[in-house]
């Protein structure tokens, strides 16, 4: 596939990117019960970066951009590992996995 | 002219179910979605000619994030509708802070452009269709960024140890080795030499015989399942326990404030 990118433009790509990562912005907001959904939101955050950096490195014919989307994947599949591990140890503990009852270190 | 109705159907798409991660009432229904959403960032990132990424994505993604999403959702006892309590409360506040955030970019993206000699810079590593996309990424990733990938390797270990021993409970009624009892086990304590009678069998000697001295206690009849046995355990695990279990009634640990 020789640079499709050169037919559809650099701006829808970003304009998909800036909507995505609204929409995790907004997610975190919304769920706050849930931390599950808010890593799910900041896995959307972290796509939008990527859809990003891949743009770039199309548009530009640069590979380096998608070196570092190799290396955001890696952060983010690490990331929701140890969120997701932190979650279970946390429901373990207190029976639920709401964001304000996070107060045991308050004092 | 296919090209840009493939993307615009993979970008709504994306957009679509990018919204129902966030918005959906069931957790599991939020974790399919997030699926669907990078299987359709995978197809954009086919449209931009990364095929290496796309193919990565689905993997670690979908085979491997949203299924440890969809266990961990599935594994927690959840009350779902109590999940959604305080959404009327913070959406106004989230739609604020992502309207301002939208605004922004778009102010952003109506005041930027390409520098006039974007040509003339001169790529680290320009992307020649005479390779194909992977070939060219495997050339690069070892030799301009093998620090970076060698510090993905240290991140993806750190996490591995970290999540399990995060996760780890130390359960001593699980059966595990116990290498000084094995090597202070001498034959006599559990061989015992018969002389079988052509033909008898072993019905004829009482059927199969119990090691005198077992090493395990599920081996010595008697001994697995009583009450003592139950106490000791118990005892054990007190002692033992990495983290102090909240009571299974629900009931929620103790506040230090």
């Amino acid at each position: 596939m020789d640079n499709a990118i050169e037919g559809i433009g650099l701006t829808p790509y970003l304009s998909v990117g800036a909507i995505l990562l609204v929409l995790g912005v907004f997610g975190i907001f919304l769920n706050r019960k849930n931390v599950i959904i808010i890593l799910m939101s900041i896995e959307l955050i972290l796509l939008s970066a990527n859809i990003n950096f891949v743009a770039f490195s199309a548009a530009t014919g640069d590979l380096s951009g998608q070196v570092m989307t190799l290396f955001v994947l890696t952060i983010a599949a690490a990331e929701s590992a140890i969120g997701l591990a932190i979650v279970t140890v946390y429901f373990r503990n207190r029976g639920s996995i709401e964001v304000d009852d996070v107060t045991m270190m308050k004092g | 002219m296919m090209t840009q109705i493939v993307f615009y159907v993979f970008a709504a798409v994306l957009v679509l179910s990018a919204t129902m991660v966030v918005c959906a009432r069931n957790p599991v229904h939020s974790v399919l979605f997030l699926i669907l959403a990078f299987f359709n960032a995978a197809g954009l990132f086919l449209i931009a000619g990364a095929e290496f990424l796309a193919m990565t994505l689905v993997i670690v993604y979908v085979g491997a994030v949203a299924v440890l999403f969809l266990f961990v959702v599935m594994m927690l006892d959840i009350r779902f509708a109590q999940m959604r309590e305080g959404v009327q409360r913070y959406a106004p506040i989230g739609a604020a802070v992502g309207g301002v955030l939208l605004v922004e970019l778009l102010m952003a993206f109506m005041h930027w452009r390409v520098a006039g000699n974007i040509g003339q810079i001169r790529h680290l590593v320009p992307s020649s269709p005479a390779r194909t996309n992977t070939a060219a990424l495997g050339d690069v990733i070892y030799t301009h960024y093998i620090f970076l990938f060698q510090t993905c390797a240290l991140v993806l270990l750190v996490a591995m140890i970290g999540a399990i021993v995060l996760t780890l409970r130390d359960r001593p009624t699980g059966r595990r080795q116990n290498i000084d009892r094995q090597h202070d086990r001498v034959p006599q304590d559990s061989l015992e030499m018969l002389q079988v009678p052509l033909g008898a069998g072993v019905a004829a000697q009482g059927g199969f015989l119990r090691p005198r001295d077992s090493y395990d206690v599920a081996a010595v009849p008697g001994t697995y399942g009583t009450e003592a046995w139950r106490q000791s355990e118990a005892e054990e695990e007190i002692q033992t326990a990495l983290v102090v279990v909240a009571p299974a009634d629900g009931a929620k640990g103790q506040d230090n404030g």
